[in-house]
């Protein structure tokens, strides 16, 4: 189910909207609009959908409209047009009392610069959203020590927040938004103030605190790693209109164009990429126990090799040699006989720990789930995926990109071991 | 070559005034009484009060501001030394105006302040309001006043409020302004109400600012004591233009001594309180 949807949100800053919104009707672009009418275009005819229970990241360069697209959803701005629903409700109905309300239950943001009161106590800080509602001090002040005491904040709850660290602040704006236990959280560029270490640990906790709550949480980030680390999904923004919406995999695979191949260049894909996005369904079954007649097929079929089944269970994968080397020796062996064992590699597995094991042998790769077979990954798919000419470079930065290199020094330091 | 504007501006502002006296002129008595109740208020309870718990009170707030022995020593031996000028009685009648003026200073400007921090539309209309409250000089409105509210007391405090509110009004506004963004939004995203924004947010953290434009304000009611006593109001002020009247340079410098003895006080005080609120908001 979807928790937050946007049909056609479109927002434009400035004097003259209604004759900027026409133009951009007409398809003008965004500098054209700004010529014309001196209105900046902030989102352009954005529609999706975030589902519950998920880590929605929103990408794009500086200015691209991601601050304004998360402050639509708990409705910091109006759009200009378009509708705004959560949980199936239009919140741009919502009167300022009921518009209250909302963001106190159903909504916690978490800032990039903070946002903390300097003038409050990391504690009084915790607890503001419950005393924004009007809950008793005692009360709330012991949730906030709850959840200082999960952010890693306990002892620190009388100290003001300009005596922390800005990892731990951040901490602070975490606990904050968690304190008000919102279905929804939204996170503008929450860790892109903290150094890489602090950031990485941050990454983490939140990712810990995910596996828990199940929150539905929308990112914004400048950050592919950070997107890919953390996002379900990942919509990509440009000029303040959606470029792409999908799984990491999907935008790694299937870029929408060149703009989001460029974001994803430099992206070590043998770390992000799952096993089961390059999954096959077995290609050339061989069910019989006629080695002639399957080595014949197999020809015809231009593979070199074959899953061996009998009465529907899987035996294992007969190569072309193996079949050659049988048939020439007039073997009376069956092909289930015959088959070897593919290596097995756990589904969601990353293609990291896929390339040792397609570099040791000839045979694909068998991806289980649940002790079940789901498919199979043909090691030239792999070879393929990484070595994927990312986006087209001028000739003089020709060369191996960097994600295939890595794949190449990852793949000779795992031979011997092989 | 020039058209007569001066003498029908004048003749509509006489009977504009004349008409407020005629038609209104219970409600301004009526508010006229009202502010001369507190006046007296205070001025008899600073007169009643012995001059050495009043001197025990500078020290303490002295004290209580600066955390600094020698200035509380310092501005209690200045305001000791008004007593040995013989102008104590005259310095607490000063005191009070001073005082009320500020207050209703404050009553009045910090929710103009608010509302043209709130409203760029609203400033822009107070701006001007704010620049000719401050340039026009003060003899153009002690006319009028004294004629809305007679001579003497009341008509001091209000001439003295049009002159020292502006800067508080400004401050108030400036300091608002000047709040974090961020930490509004975060305040506005958790649902707060645009009173719970205001009280929990904005006005402490535009409170360093806040007192800044208090302490001007104080320090302007201060400079319009003189000019105060004009139109009645007793008080140092009316020493100051009795030394003038009767050629008595002497004791217009002892009245004016009192006066900068008064303003360094109340500046050092309220000074004090406001940088102790910049330290605290800085180190959160
Ligand atoms: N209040 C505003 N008034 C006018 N224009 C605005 C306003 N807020 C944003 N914009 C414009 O809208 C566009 C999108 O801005 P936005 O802040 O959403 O970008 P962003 O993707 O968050 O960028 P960044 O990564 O720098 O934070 C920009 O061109 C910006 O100048
Ligand atoms: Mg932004």
């Amino acid at each position: 189910m979807s928790m937050i949807e946007v049909r056609n949100v479109t927002k434009i800053f400035g004097e003259n909207p209604a004759e900027a919104l026409r133009l951009l009707r007409e398809g003008a672009a965004k500098d054209e609009i700004l010529a014309k009418t001196g209105c900046t275009v902030g989102l352009r005819d954005v529609s999706l959908e975030i589902k519950r229970g998920e880590i929605f990241v929103i990408m794009g360069l500086s200015g691209s409209g991601k601050s304004t697209l998360i402050r639509h959803f708990n409705r910091l701005i109006d759009p200009t047009d378009g509708q705004i629903l959560f949980e199936g409700e239009d919140i741009l109905k919502y009167d300022a009392r009921r518009l209250e309300k909302f963001r106190r239950e159903k909504l916690g943001m978490v800032f990039q610069r903070f946002g903390l009161m300097p003038h409050r106590t990391v504690l009084e800080n915790a607890a503001y959203g419950l005393s924004v509602r009007g809950v008793p001090r005692a009360e709330r002040e012991a949730k906030a020590m709850e959840w200082l005491k999960t952010v890693g904040l306990e002892g620190f709850e009388k100290q003001y927040p300009g005596q922390l660290s800005g990892g731990m602040q951040q901490r602070v704006g975490l606990a904050r938004a968690l304190a008000n236990d919102p279905d929804a959280l939204l996170m503008d560029e929450a860790f892109s103030a903290l150094d890489p270490l602090i950031r990485g640990q941050m990454q983490d906790q939140l990712v810990e605190l995910q596996a828990q709550l199940r929150k539905t949480i929308v990112f914004i980030t400048h950050d592919l790693d950070e997107a890919l680390r953390l996002g379900d999904r990942i919509a990509i923004l440009k000029d303040g209109a959606l470029v792409q919406v999908g799984t990491p995999n999907e935008i790694l695979l299937e870029p929408a164009d060149d703009y989001v191949r460029a974001f994803v260049r430099d992206v070590n894909r043998a770390k992000v990429l799952t096993v089961e996005k390059l999954m096959k369904p077995p290609a050339h079954r061989i069910a019989h126990d006629d080695l002639d007649r399957a080595l014949a097929e197999m020809r015809k079929a231009g593979e070199t090799y074959g899953f061996v089944y009998r009465s529907g269970a899987f035996q294992g994968v007969l190569t072309e040699a193996a079949l050659q080397v049988a048939v020439a020796e007039g073997s009376s062996a069956s092909p289930s006989e015959l088959a070897q064992e593919p290596p097995r590699i756990e589904h969601g597995s990353a293609l990291a720990e896929a390339l040792p094991m397609a570099m040791g042998t000839d045979l694909p790769l068998a991806v289980m789930q649940d002790d079940q077979l789901r498919g199979f990954v043909h090691q030239e798919r792999i070879g393929e995926v990484l070595a994927m000419e990312p986006a087209p470079e001028p000739p003089a930065e020709a060369g191996p990109p960097p994600a295939a290199r890595e794949a190449q020094k990852q793949a000779e330091d795992a031979r011997p071991a092989a | 070559m020039f058209v007569d504007l001066g003498k029908p501006i004048a003749d509509g502002v006489n009977q504009f005034v004349r008409h407020l006296i005629v038609n209104y002129g219970d409600g301004f008595e009526a508010v006229s009484g009202f502010i001369l109740k507190i006046l007296l208020f205070i001025e008899t309870g600073l007169r009643d009060l012995h001059p050495a718990v009043l001197l025990a009170v500078v020290f303490g707030l002295a004290w209580a501001s600066s955390r600094h022995l020698l200035m509380a020593a310092g501005l209690t031996f200045l305001m000791w030394l008004i007593g040995c000028f013989g102008l104590w009685e005259q310095a607490m009648q000063t005191l009070a105006i001073v005082l009320v003026a500020v207050l209703i200073s404050a009553l009045i400007g910090l929710p103009l302040g608010v509302l043209s921090a709130r409203s760029t539309r609203f400033r822009a209309v107070l701006s001007p309001i704010l620049d000719l409250m401050q340039t026009i000089p003060s003899f153009v409105y002690l006319i009028p006043a004294a004629m809305l509210f007679g001579l003497g007391k009341v008509p001091a405090v209000l001439a003295t409020v049009i002159y020292a509110a502006p800067p508080l009004i400004r401050l108030t506004e400036l300091g608002i302004r000047q709040v974090n963004a961020e930490v509004v939004e975060a305040s506005r995203a958790f649902g707060a109400t645009r009173w719970q924004m205001l009280r929990g947010v904005q006005l402490p953290l535009a409170l360093p600012s806040i007192m800044a434009g208090l302490n001007q304000t104080m320090m302007m009611a201060l400079a319009m004591v003189v000019i105060a006593s004009m139109i009645g109001a007793r008080g140092v002020g009316e020493t100051v233009l009795l030394g003038l009247q009767r050629n008595d340079a002497g004791r217009g410098l002892i009245g004016g001594l009192v006066i900068v003895i008064l303003a360094i006080v109340l500046d050092r005080i309220t000074q004090n309180f406001g940088r102790r609120m910049q330290i605290r908001g800085g180190e959160g």
